[in-house]
């Protein structure tokens, strides 16, 4: 440790050299392995352990059940679509087949993900002469996790590259940009390939082999795509009731599936207070007020009668609630703020997905409106305070 | 009318090395040094040159803009040394004592304001009064709407101001019945459930409970008093008031103070009888350990003074604890037990009782402002933290104000500068935005 640490300081490339990238990489990779010893100066003495990399690596930590999850799904759906397995069929019949076969699947889009998203920061960091800021941690995992399995890569390349420059170099960097960044990778794709982002051919990977072929009366549709047509009939009937979408066996994007998995992960970032439950709670709360106007209003077996909870369960509501809304620096900042934030994102969520026939799923939209309006939300609150003690003065 | 103000925001660090409540001894050094660093916002004029004679209370220099504001020598001898800094900026005067103190001596008397005012300003104990806003020397020519004098440190490993004070009631109470003249207000002396104070006459009484910061003078105002702007509330600690009670009762400066030898590098934490400005390494060299940080002030707002620094003029605390230095193989992701976090991503809030040895270390390094929510946990008023600091760092002074910056000193911000994921000197922008606003509007 004491050899790999005097060898690493030893190898310091100047900042000011030819090639700026150089001090970044080795920057990048200084910190990784250690944490500079640098000591406090002036203020305080002492200080927190914390430090970004942390808060960041506990945020992938809780993204790990989902993607997980999402690996063995993906090698569920498929060979539910080749007709190796049936719905019957207890879901660990063929474990290491389905898992093998999704992890093959998803871990070059993680691989792709990371790998442009870093680049990109490399050269911005040598550009701008900091350091890496651990931003796209984050964002590199949640990519492909909002990403439908059948997405070229290349589509991936271009998408990360586009949120990265675009969504945040610009403005200046981590804890600077105004949207979500994963968010506008996914939207990105959304409106400029939408074939390969919707409809139902991209949630199930159909590659076949030779002599496979897919089994009778096969739909790639989602949950959300279903319902729109049968309501919750629909739903029961392909495998995506309340329950099941509960546990995840349904086709969706990689990581969105299964409120279980996603559940684990808000456990953990609740616990460790790293993700606002003010946001989480109050989303959950606008969910089922939006949902439940819906059932007061719609007809019996439409997609508007989806009971509320049911509707909670499905699509990307339960992942974008727990990983993207909480996303502290497109959120709003004020802890009221958080409450009408995060109120917005699960009214906005179910009204976009129910209301309009275009977009089956409204959770993405619906984070990325309350976004740009996270700084107004804040202006409020903030001129509150400001009223108050201006009030203050006056009746002194 | 005594008020009741719960705190329940904020965080008690607990550090190992807590002073045991037993008096040590020690001889008077001979080395001390007056330092007007330890003053912010002064523009000290020196009033003696190297060799000159002073007595205990003569006048070293004073403030070149406000005249009457005297700083003096806490100890007879001689004038050994000016030390300058950058731009001839003084840093220190140094002294060397005499074996015996032989004191100046002052007409002094508290029957009106005026009288009070003089006797404080020409002895040199006048800078005991700070202000709020701003937090700096008090002026003379302000009438403050109020005085909040703190009973409570509730920094990590703080002196006990009831252990300090305790015994010399009388004395404390001819202090309170001098400060009570100097504003047409209220005195409040702010306290946590400690007795000692109980029978203080001539103020309001508030009871203060919950973890620091409530401890900071500047959060009691804030509940009990707030400062709007225009408004000038003058404060002080209780210990200060025993300083200004002797000067009434004996008409000379006795500057000796009871001060915490603290900190997991000191062998005996214990307290010691001391004189301002007296040379540490003189006084504690024996008993504090090598490649220690040595702070005069806690060790969320002191200043680091070294082994060889001297004791501050507002301090009752000198804290030794390890320097850091050393980098840390996959600190950010090990679980480290040994660190105290006010986050949860480590497991110190398991082990709430638990003390802990913590060093210099960063444990990090500075980002932009990303975690949001955390300074608020810790910073118990009623105002935006992060969006004051921010037009702070802009320089909006119209944001600042309605913000509250008058309110704010940067003492109040060493929680969230502690706890800062980003690793924010947010102590050092609020000292750099008070000055502007003192600049601009003051």
């Amino acid at each position: 440790m004491k050899a790999l640490n005097d060898f690493i300081k030893k190898i310091k490339p100047s900042d000011e050299g030819k090639f700026p990238i150089m001090h970044a990489i080795w920057d990048g990779t200084y910190t990784f392995l250690f944490v500079p010893g640098h000591t406090n100066k002036n203020g305080v003495h002492v200080r927190d352990g914390i430090d970004l990399k942390r808060t960041m690596i506990m945020v992938v930590l809780a993204m790990i059940p989902a993607l997980l999850f999402g690996m063995f799904n993906v090698g569920h759906q498929h060979l539910l679509a080749i007709g190796e397995v049936t719905r019957d069929m207890p879901v660990m019949e063929m474990f290491m087949d389905k898992f093998i076969f999704g992890t093959l699947k998803v871990l070059p889009l993680i691989v792709v993900s990371y790998g442009v998203g870093l680049g990109i920061e490399f050269v911005f960091a040598a550009l701008n002469k900091h350091s890496i800021h651990e931003g796209f941690l984050v964002s590199g995992m949640l990519i492909p996790l909002i990403m439908p399995v059948d997405v070229p890569l290349w589509m991936v390349a271009v998408a990360t590259a586009f949120a990265v420059i675009i969504g945040k170099e610009v403005f200046g960097g981590t804890g600077m940009n105004i949207v979500n960044i994963a968010l506008t990778a996914r939207a990105f794709l959304f409106f400029a390939y939408p074939t390969k982002m919707s409809g139902d051919q991209v949630w199930i990977n159909t590659s076949l082999d030779e002599g496979q072929q897919l089994v009778d009366g096969f739909s790639g549709a989602t949950g959300l795509g279903n319902a729109v047509e049968g309501g919750k009939s629909a739903l029961d009937e392909m495998g995506a009731s309340t329950f099941e979408a509960f546990i995840g066996f349904i086709p969706g994007s990689i990581g969105e599936t299964s409120v279980i998995a996603i559940g684990i992960g808000a456990i953990i970032l609740l616990l460790t207070n790293i993700a606002s439950w003010r946001i989480m709670l109050s989303a959950v709360i606008g969910g089922i007020v939006m949902a439940s106007i819906f059932n007061m209003v719609g007809d019996d077996g439409s997609f508007m009668a989806v009971p509320a909870l049911h509707q909670l369960m499905l699509g990307g509501f339960a992942f974008g609630v727990v990983f993207m809304a909480t996303d502290p620096v497109t959120a709003a900042q004020t802890n009221q703020g958080k409450w009408v934030y995060g109120f917005m994102i699960g009214i906005l969520g179910i009204l976009i997905r129910v209301a309009n026939p275009a977009y089956p799923e409204g959770i993405m939209l619906a984070i990325l409106i309350a976004n740009v309006s996270a700084p107004l939300i804040d202006h409020v609150v903030v001129q509150n305070n400001i009223k108050k003690r201006l009030k203050r003065v006056k009746t002194v | 009318m005594s008020q009741i103000v719960k705190i329940s925001k904020g965080a008690n660090i607990k550090l190992t090395g807590a002073a045991e409540k037993v008096l040590g001894n020690i001889e008077r050094p001979t080395s001390f040094a007056v330092c007007p660093p330890n003053f912010h916002g002064l523009m000290p004029k020196l009033a003696v040159k190297a060799g000159d004679k002073v007595k205990a209370g003569s006048t070293l220099f004073f403030d070149k803009y406000n005249e009457q504001i005297k700083f003096t020598s806490p100890i007879s001898g001689e004038v050994v040394e000016i030390i300058r800094g950058a731009k001839r900026k003084i840093l220190e005067v140094k002294l060397k004592a005499d074996s015996v103190l032989a004191y100046e001596k002052f007409e002094v008397s508290a029957a009106s304001a005026q009288d009070v005012k003089s006797a404080l300003l020409i002895s040199g104990l006048w800078p005991f009064l700070k202000q709020r806003p701003y937090d700096i020397v008090a002026n003379p020519s302000d009438s403050p709407k109020s005085i909040h004098i703190t009973g409570i440190d509730s920094s990590p490993i703080a002196a006990d101001y009831e252990f300090l004070i305790k015994g010399q009631e009388d004395v404390f109470q001819k202090g309170l019945d001098a400060l009570a003249k100097l504003t047409s207000g209220k005195v409040h002396l702010n306290v946590n459930d400690k007795t000692l104070f109980d029978s203080a006459k001539n103020v309001q009484i508030n009871k203060i409970s919950g973890p620091h910061p409530s401890g900071n003078v500047g959060i009691q105002v804030h509940h009990i008093d707030p400062v709007n702007k225009g408004e000038i509330v003058w404060v002080l600690r209780a210990p200060d008031v025993l300083s200004i009670g002797r000067l009434f009762k004996d008409g000379k400066y006795d500057a000796s103070k009871v001060v915490a030898l603290a900190g997991s590098k000191v062998s005996s934490p214990k307290y010691y009888k001391v004189l301002p400005g007296a040379n540490i390494k003189e006084m504690f060299g024996n008993e504090i350990n090598n490649g220690s940080r040595v702070i005069s002030g806690n060790v969320l707002s002191g200043d680091d003074v070294s082994i060889d620094g001297y004791v501050g003029f507002y301090d009752y605390q000198i804290c030794a604890i390890p320097e850091g230095g050393e980098d840390e193989m996959f600190g950010w992701m090990a679980p480290r037990f040994n660190k105290f976090s006010l986050s949860k991503t480590f497991f110190s809030w398991m082990t709430p009782n638990k003390e802990y040895d913590l060093n210099t270390n960063m444990n990090g390094e500075e980002r932009a402002f990303v975690v949001t929510g955390e300074y608020e946990k810790v910073f118990p008023m009623d105002i935006l933290p992060v969006f004051l600091l921010k037009s702070m760092i802009t320089e909006d002074i119209d944001a600042m104000e309605g913000l509250g910056v008058y309110e704010v000193a940067p003492e109040d911000f060493a929680l969230c500068e502690y706890g800062c994921t980003s690793k924010i000197e947010t102590q050092k922008i609020v000292r750099k935005a008070l000055d502007l606003v003192k600049r601009e509007c003051g």
